[in-house]
C-alpha cells in the first residue's frame, strides 16, 4: 500500500516536472513569437508609404528629410560587406585553431587554448569597439595613410575577433565528434597525421564546420556595438575597402532613440530590423540543414 | 527577541514613510545629450541644496525625451530642438500639454584636428563641404588632403539644428561619417587630420581645434550677441506649467545661480540670450 502510494507520488511528481518544463519551453517560444509579431507589426506599415523594392534597392537613406527617403541598399551592402570580410579573416583562424586544438595540441596546451578562446568570446563588444576606435583606427590611418581609420577593414577585423570563438568552438566540437575509428583506419592504412586531418577528420566534420562558419557569420551580421563604433557610418555604397560603411544594425541603434514614435522613420527602422531578421533566419536555417546532415553521418565500427 | 522586533516596527514604518515622501519628490529628466551636462550640473547643485530630493537623469536624445514626456514617463524632457507639430498632436491625443522653458543657448562649433591649417570657414563653405561639393581641404585654404566629413546621426537634435542653421535643409552627403554622440565626434576628429566635425560648445576641449565661422569665433559672448551664426536655444519641456518640485527645479535652473552653472558647463545663459537672439525657434 505504502509502496503504491510512493509510486503514485513519484509518478505525480514526474508529471508535474514534465508540465513545468513544457510550460517554460512554450513560454520562451511564445515570447519569441511575440517579439517577431511586434517586429512585423511595427515594420510593415512602412510599405503603405513606399513599395518594398524602393525600400530594399533605393540608394538614398534620408529618413529625417522632407520628403524622406528610405532606401536601405547601402545599409544592406554595408552589412554584407563587413560580414564577408570578417569571415575571410575569421574562417581560416577559427577552423585552423579548431584543428590544432582538437587534433594536434597536447592536452595541457589544449586546455589553455580552449579557455583563452572562451575568454575571447566573453569580451564585451563595446570593449572591442572602443579598442577599434581608439587604437586600431589611428594605427590603420597612419600605416596606410588613409583619410579615415573608421572603415570596412577596421570593422571586419573587430567582427572577426568576435566570430573566431564561435567558429572555433563549434568546429572543434564537430571535429571531436568524428569517430575515432575513422582516424584509426586512416592511420592503419599508413596515412600520416597531416593526411588524416585533411582527408579524413575535416571531411567527416565538414557539415559541422560549415554550421560553425554560418553561425559565425550570423553573429557578425547581427553585431551592433562594434560596427556602430568603428564602421564609420557613411550611408553610401563603398568604393573601396577603406571606405566607411553603415551596416543595418548601426543605423537602427543610432537612430531609434530619436525617431519620432510611429513615424515613417520609426517604421523604416523596424522594417530594416525585419530584413536583418530574415537574413539571420536564413543563416540559421542553412546551419540547421547542415547540422541535420551532420547527424546522419554513420559510424565505422565493425 | 520578539519584543525587540516589535519595537523596530514603528522605526521601519517611519523609514517607509520617509521613503514614500522621497518618492514623491522624485524628478525624472530625460532627453537631449546636448543638454545633459547642464542638467547634470544643475541637479547636483540642486540636490546638494535640497537634500531629500531625488532627481534621475538620462540621455537618449531630444526625441527620446519628448517621447517619454508624451508617455508621461518623465517630468522634464530636455530638448535641443523645438517640439514638432506631429509630436504636439500625439501629446494632445494622450492628454499631455508640452510647455517649454528656454534654459540655455547652445552654439554649435565646427572642429578640426589641431594640426589642420584651416582656421575659418564661412557658413557657405561649411554647407558645400557637408553636401559633398567641396571635398578637399585645399579648396578652402588648407593642405591637399581629402575632407572626411563627420556628422551626427540624422535623428539627433544637434544634427537637426546643423541641417537647419548651416545646410538650410540641403542633404548631407551620404559619404559623411556618422557618430552617435558629441563625445564620439571629438574622439574621431582628435585622431584624424582629415576630419571636419561639429559639436555643442559645451563639448569643446583641447584635443580639437574650433574653427571660426565667417570670422566670428564661437563663444558665450558671440552666441548671445547673435554674431555667431550657428546657435540655438535649449529647452526643458514639461506637461503643462511645471508643478511642485519640478517647478522649483526649473526655477532654480533659470535663476542667476542656475544660469551660472549653465555658463560653467560651456553653454550660454538665457538671461541675456533670450533678447539677443532674434531668430528663436518656436
Amino acid at each position: 500500500m505504502n509502496n503504491l502510494k510512493q509510486t503514485l507520488t513519484r509518478h505525480l511528481r514526474e508529471i508535474m516536472i514534465r508540465k513545468l518544463f513544457a510550460f517554460f519551453a512554450v513560454l520562451s517560444v511564445l515570447l519569441l513569437g511575440l517579439i517577431v509579431l511586434f517586429l512585423f507589426r511595427e515594420g510593415l506599415p512602412l510599405f503603405k508609404e513606399i513599395p518594398v523594392s524602393r525600400f530594399l534597392l533605393g540608394s538614398a537613406w534620408y529618413p529625417t528629410y522632407d520628403p524622406p527617403e528610405y532606401g536601405i541598399w547601402p545599409l544592406i551592402v554595408g552589412s554584407l560587406i563587413v560580414t564577408m570580410f570578417s569571415c575571410l579573416i575569421a574562417v581560416p583562424f577559427g577552423i585552423l585553431s579548431a584543428i590544432y586544438i582538437s587534433e594536434i595540441a597536447p592536452a595541457r596546451i589544449r586546455e589553455i587554448l580552449k579557455s583563452v578562446i572562451e575568454l575571447l568570446a566573453g569580451l564585451p563588444s563595446v570593449v572591442l569597439g572602443f579598442f577599434g576606435m581608439v587604437v586600431l583606427a589611428p594605427w590603420l590611418q597612419e600605416t596606410f595613410d588613409l583619410p579615415t581609420g573608421l572603415n570596412i577593414v577596421n570593422a571586419s577585423l573587430m567582427l572577426a575577433v568576435m566570430a573566431i570563438p564561435t567558429i572555433s568552438s563549434i568546429s572543434e566540437d564537430a571535429l571531436y565528434a568524428v569517430p575515432r575509428e575513422f582516424k584509426e583506419a586512416s592511420y592503419a592504412l599508413g596515412a600520416t597525421k597531416y593526411e588524416t586531418i585533411i582527408k579524413v577528420a575535416v571531411p567527416a566534420a565538414f557539415s559541422g564546420i560549415s554550421t560553425a562558419v554560418i553561425l559565425g557569420m550570423a553573429r557578425a551580421i547581427g553585431e551592433t556595438m562594434v560596427v556602430l563604433m568603428v564602421a564609420g557610418g557613411a550611408a553610401a555604397i563603398p568604393r573601396g575597402i577603406f571606405d566607411s560603411v553603415r551596416p543595418m544594425t548601426a543605423s537602427i541603434a543610432a537612430e531609434m532613440g530619436e525617431a519620432p514614435f510611429r513615424s515613417g522613420h520609426y517604421h523604416a527602422l523596424f522594417a530594416t530590423g525585419i530584413v536583418l531578421f530574415l537574413i539571420t533566419l536564413a543563416f540559421n536555417l542553412i546551419a540547421d540543414q547542415l547540422s541535420a546532415k551532420f547527424k546522419k553521418e554513420g559510424c565505422g565500427t565493425l | 527577541m520578539r519584543k525587540q522586533l516589535r519595537r523596530f516596527i514603528p522605526v521601519v514604518l517611519c523609514l517607509l514613510a520617509c521613503a514614500g515622501t522621497a518618492l514623491a519628490e522624485n524628478i525624472v529628466i530625460k532627453g537631449s545629450t546636448t543638454v545633459l551636462p547642464i542638467a547634470q550640473a544643475a541637479l547636483e547643485a540642486y540636490m546638494k541644496a535640497n537634500p531629500g530630493t531625488n532627481i534621475s537623469l538620462s540621455g537618449g536624445g531630444s526625441g527620446e525625451g519628448i517621447k517619454a514626456l508624451i508617455d508621461s514617463s518623465t517630468d522634464i524632457a530636455t530638448s535641443s530642438r523645438g517640439i514638432k507639430d506631429g509630436e504636439v498632436e500625439l501629446a494632445k491625443s494622450k492628454g499631455v500639454n508640452p510647455t517649454s522653458a528656454t534654459v540655455a543657448v547652445d552654439a554649435i562649433v565646427p572642429i578640426v584636428h589641431p594640426k589642420n591649417r584651416v582656421r575659418d570657414l564661412t557658413i557657405d563653405q561649411l554647407s558645400q563641404i557637408y553636401q559633398g561639393k567641396i571635398t578637399n581641404w585645399k579648396e578652402v585654404g588648407g593642405d591637399d588632403l581629402q575632407i572626411v566629413v563627420i556628422s551626427r546621426d540624422s535623428s539627433s537634435g544637434t544634427f537637426e539644428s546643423w541641417a537647419e542653421l548651416v545646410l538650410n535643409k540641403a542633404k548631407v552627403t551620404p559619404r559623411a561619417q556618422m557618430q552617435a554622440s558629441n563625445g564620439a565626434i571629438v574622439q574621431a576628429v582628435s585622431k584624424n587630420r582629415y576630419a571636419l566635425g561639429y559639436i555643442g560648445l559645451g563639448y569643446l576641449d583641447k584635443t580639437t581645434k574650433a574653427l571660426t565661422v565667417g570670422g566670428v569665433p564661437a563663444s558665450a559672448r558671440t552666441a548671445v550677441s547673435g554674431e555667431y551664426p550657428i546657435s540655438r536655444p535649449l529647452y526643458f519641456y514639461t506637461n503643462g506649467a511645471p508643478k511642485g518640485e519640478t517647478e522649483r527645479f526649473i526655477r532654480f535652473v533659470l535663476s542667476p545661480a542656475g544660469q551660472k552653472i549653465v555658463a560653467k558647463t560651456g553653454f550660454v545663459p538665457t538671461l541675456d540670450a533670450v533678447k539677443a537672439k532674434p531668430k528663436q525657434k518656436k
